[in-house]
C-alpha cells in the first residue's frame, strides 16, 4: 500500500515535470519574427504610480512603431515588468528577460539602486537598456555599453541646486536632511559639497529613514539651527510630510528638493505649504513646447489620467530604442539582429529628436542634451512653473 | 546646552504624541496575545485600514459639504466610528478566517497565516484605491489648524492636543471596560484558562472574536487620529508603525494592557527626545538618523534586566 502510493506520487510528479517542461520549451521556441521590447519599472508598492506613467508612455511609443515594424517583417510587442522599486525583485526580472532571446531591449528602470544590479545582469548578453529616469552617476560611470540614460545626472542636479540656492536665493546657512538611500543620500550629498564651495555654511546634515511620518526630531534639531534654506535629498512621500511639519512647526526656511519630490501628490500632501517650493529636476514643462502638449493630450485621452513627470521620458527612451533596434535591422540585412548590434546600434544614437530633449550618446552612455530644471509652487498647482532650466552637462566637475 | 534646553519642551511634546499613537496600535496585539498567545502580525493592516477608513469618511463629508458646517469634533467622531467599525469589523473577520481554523496547529502556522493576511491587506486596498480614485495616497482634511505658542519655542499644535486627548480617553474606556463589565470578565477568564472558562459557560469564540473586536477597533481609532496629525497615508504606513507598536508592546509586557500604553509612551520619548539629547552631548556627531537605534538599544538593555517587560511581571493578570 505504502509502496503504491509513493510510486503514484512519483509517477504524477513525474507526468507534472514534463508537462511543466514542455510549456517551457514550446514557450521558449524562437518564433524568428518577434520582437520584443520590455519595460521594467514598478507597478506594485508605493512607487507604483511613477511606474505606469512611465509603462504607459513607453506604450504609446510601441503602438505607433507597431506599423513600421510589421513593414519591416517583425511583430512588436511591449512587454511590461514590474520590479517592485526592490533590487532583488530587478534582478530576478532581468534574469527572466535575459533568458527569453525576443527581449531585445529594456526601457527602465525607474530607480537607480534597482538599475545598477540588474544592469550586471543586462551586461551578460549585452542586452541594452535605456533609462527614462536613474539619475545617479554610477549608472553609467561603469561604462557599460548596453546601459543608457536620456536624463541627467544626481552630480550635476546636486551642483544645480546648490548654485541656485547660494546665488540667486542668497541662503548663507543650509540645513540638509536626507533619506539615506542611494539616490537621496547621492544627491544630497553633491548639493553640499557645491553649497560649500559656493561660500555656504552647512548647519546640519541628518538622515530619515523612508517610510516613516513622523519628522519632529529632525526638524527640532533643524529649526533651532535656523537655517535659511532647508534642503532635501529623497523621494515626494517623507519630503511633502517634511514640508508640512516644517511649517506646523514654524520653520520658515525655504524648502529645496531634487527630482523625488517631482510628483503630482507633493501639492496635494503640502497643501498650501508648498508654495514657495524649490526643487531641480530632470523632467521639464511638457506644456512648454507645442509637440509636448499634444503628447499630454494624447496620453489623457488614451489613458484618462494626466501623464506623469517621468511619462515622456519613458515614451522617448522606448523610442530611442526602437531606433537603434531599426537601425539594427537594416545594418542586418533585414533580419533579427543580435542583442550586441542593438547596444551598439543604441549607443551611437544622435541627434535624436524626442519629445522631452534631444537625444545625443557619449562614450558612458549619459545624454549630451539632458536638461536639468528649477521648477517653484507660486500655486498649490502642480505641475510647478520653470524659473530657470540649464543644459546638465555644464554642471558635471565644474 | 541652552540650545537643548530650547529644543526639549517641543521634543517632549512630539514624543509624547507619536507614543501615544504607538499606545494605541500595541493595545490590539497586547490585547490579542492574552487571549490568544498569537502575535497578530496582521493587526498594522488593520490600523491602516483604519486610517482609510477615517479619511474616506472625512472626503465623503468633504465632498458633501458637511464638513465646513459641522464642528471639527462631530467630524472627528463621526471618522473614529468609521475606523472603529470598520476595523473591528475587519479583526473579527480576520481571527474567523485566517485563524480560527488553525488555532490548534503549531504555533508558527498562524504566524505564516498573519504575514500572509497582511500582504493580502496591503495589496487589498491599493487595488481598491486605486481602481476607485486612481492613486493610492490618501490625503486626509485638516480637522484642527490652530496652534497654540506658548513660548516661541513651544508651539502646540491643536491636533496633537486632539490626539492625545482622544487616545487618553479610549484607553481609559477601554480599561474600564476590561476590568468592570461582564465582557472583560470574560475576556480576562478566557484569557487565563480557555478550557476552564468554556467550563464555566463562557463561550470562547465569541469572546476571541469580542477581542478582535476590540483590538482591532483600537487599531482603526489609532488609524483615523494618525491620519488627521500626519495627513498623508497609503498602504504601506503600518509596516514600520506596526513594528514600533509591536516593541511597545513588548517592552511594555506583552499580554498587559496598561504595559502597552507604557511602552508605547516610553518608546516615542525615547525615539524623539532621546536622540535630541545624544546628538547635543556628542556635539552631533550622533545624528538624528540614529534614534531607532538608540531606541532599541535602550529597549534591549530593559528587557535584559526585565526580560517580561516594564509592566509584564507585576501585572499577573493578563488579557
Amino acid at each position: 500500500m505504502q509502496l503504491r502510493c509513493k510510486s503514484l506520487t512519483f509517477f504524477l510528479m513525474a507526468a507534472l515535470v514534463l508537462v511543466v517542461v514542455g510549456l517551457v520549451v514550446t514557450g521558449c521556441a524562437p518564433k524568428a519574427n518577434v520582437i520584443k521590447v520590455a519595460t521594467v519599472t514598478p507597478l506594485s508598492g508605493s512607487q507604483a504610480a511613477v511606474g505606469e506613467s512611465i509603462k504607459l508612455g513607453a506604450q504609446i511609443a510601441v503602438e505607433e512603431q507597431k506599423d513600421a515594424f510589421t513593414k519591416l517583417g517583425f511583430a512588436l510587442q511591449l512587454d511590461p515588468q514590474d520590479d517592485q522599486a526592490d533590487p532583488k525583485v530587478g534582478v530576478d526580472v532581468a534574469q527572466k528577460l535575459i533568458a527569453d532571446k525576443e527581449v531585445l531591449g529594456v526601457d527602465g528602470h525607474y530607480n537607480s539602486g534597482v538599475a545598477i544590479p540588474a544592469s550586471e545582469v543586462y551586461k551578460t548578453d549585452n542586452l541594452t537598456e535605456v533609462s527614462p529616469a536613474n539619475t545617479n552617476p554610477k549608472v553609467t560611470d561603469r561604462k557599460y555599453l548596453d546601459v543608457n540614460r536620456i536624463c541627467a545626472r544626481d552630480d550635476e542636479q546636486g551642483p544645480f541646486g546648490a548654485d541656485y540656492a547660494f546665488n540667486t536665493l542668497k541662503a548663507k546657512n543650509i540645513y540638509i536632511v536626507d533619506d539615506k538611500t542611494t539616490y537621496g543620500a547621492g544627491v544630497a550629498q553633491q548639493f553640499e559639497a557645491r553649497a560649500k564651495a559656493d561660500g555656504a555654511t552647512i548647519l546640519g546634515h541628518d538622515g530619515i529613514t523612508a517610510g516613516e511620518t513622523d519628522f519632529s526630531a529632525v526638524l527640532d534639531k533643524a529649526g533651532s539651527a535656523k537655517p535659511d534654506l532647508l534642503y532635501f535629498g529623497g523621494m515626494f512621500p517623507e519630503g511633502s510630510l517634511l514640508l508640512k511639519q516644517m511649517r506646523d512647526k514654524g520653520i520658515n526656511a525655504t524648502f529645496m528638493g531634487a527630482d523625488g519630490m517631482d510628483d503630482p501628490q507633493m501639492a496635494k500632501i503640502a497643501g498650501n505649504d508648498v508654495i514657495g517650493a524649490y526643487y531641480t529636476t530632470a523632467a521639464g514643462d511638457i506644456n512648454s513646447t507645442p509637440e509636448g502638449k499634444a503628447w499630454a493630450d494624447k496620453y489623457t485621452k488614451e489613458f484618462n489620467q494626466q501623464p506623469g513627470a517621468y511619462a515622456v521620458y519613458g515614451y522617448d527612451s522606448m523610442n530611442v530604442l526602437l531606433d537603434g533596434i531599426k537601425k539594427a535591422i537594416a545594418d542586418n540585412g533585414g533580419k533579427a539582429p543580435s542583442r550586441l548590434q542593438v547596444s551598439q546600434a543604441v549607443r551611437a544614437t544622435k541627434d535624436f529628436q524626442g519629445i522631452s530633449s534631444k537625444v545625443t550618446f557619449d562614450d558612458k552612455g549619459d545624454n549630451l542634451y539632458a536638461m536639468l530644471f528649477m521648477k517653484e509652487y507660486k500655486t498649490a498647482d502642480y505641475p510647478p512653473a520653470v524659473i530657470q532650466s540649464g543644459t546638465a552637462g555644464q554642471y558635471l566637475q565644474k | 546646552m541652552e540650545q537643548l534646553l530650547h529644543i526639549l519642551p517641543q521634543s517632549l511634546l512630539d514624543g509624547l504624541t507619536l507614543g501615544f499613537v504607538y499606545a494605541m496600535v500595541a493595545l490590539g496585539y497586547t490585547m490579542i496575545y492574552g487571549v490568544m498567545e498569537l502575535i497578530n502580525f496582521a493587526h498594522s493592516e488593520v490600523f491602516m485600514v483604519g486610517a482609510f477608513a477615517g479619511t474616506e469618511m472625512l472626503l465623503f463629508l468633504q465632498s458633501r459639504g458637511y464638513l465646513g458646517t459641522m464642528p471639527a469634533p462631530v467630524a472627528l467622531i463621526v471618522a473614529l466610528m468609521a475606523g472603529i467599525l470598520m476595523s473591528g469589523t475587519l479583526g473579527v473577520l480576520i481571527e474567523r478566517i485566517a485563524y480560527r481554523p488553525i488555532r490548534y496547529a503549531p504555533r508558527l502556522v498562524p504566524f505564516i497565516s498573519a504575514i500572509g493576511v497582511s500582504f493580502f491587506l496591503q495589496d487589498a486596498v491599493r487595488l481598491i484605491e486605486g481602481l476607485w480614485k486612481n492613486a493610492f495616497y490618501l490625503t486626509a482634511p485638516s480637522l484642527f489648524t490652530s496652534v497654540i505658542t506658548i513660548t516661541p519655542g513651544l508651539r502646540v499644535p491643536a491636533k496633537s492636543l486632539i490626539v492625545i486627548l482622544a487616545a487618553l480617553i479610549m484607553m481609559l474606556a477601554l480599561n474600564i471596560f476590561v476590568t468592570r463589565s461582564k465582557w472583560g470578565k470574560a475576556i480576562r477568564a478566557v484569557a487565563q484558562d480557555k478550557e476552564t472558562a468554556s467550563l464555566m459557560s463562557i463561550n470562547v469564540n465569541s469572546v476571541i472574536a469580542l477581542t478582535f473586536f476590540v483590538g482591532g477597533g483600537m487599531g482603526g481609532a489609532a488609524g483615523t487620529l494618525f491620519a488627521t496629525q500626519y495627513s498623508l497615508i497609503d498602504p504601506y504606513i503600518g509596516f514600520i508603525l506596526g513594528i514600533k507598536a509591536f516593541t511597545a508592546a513588548v517592552l511594555g509586557g506583552i499580554g498587559s494592557i496598561p504595559g502597552a500604553m507604557v511602552g508605547g509612551l516610553l518608546l516615542g520619548i525615547l525615539e524623539s527626545t532621546g536622540i535630541v539629547i545624544l546628538g547635543f552631548a556628542t556635539h552631533g556627531a550622533i545624528g538624528i538618523e540614529y534614534k531607532d537605534v538608540l531606541a532599541f538599544v535602550i529597549l534591549i538593555i530593559i528587557l535584559i534586566f526585565k526580560p517580561g517587560g516594564i509592566l509584564g511581571e507585576e501585572v499577573r493578570e493578563k488579557v
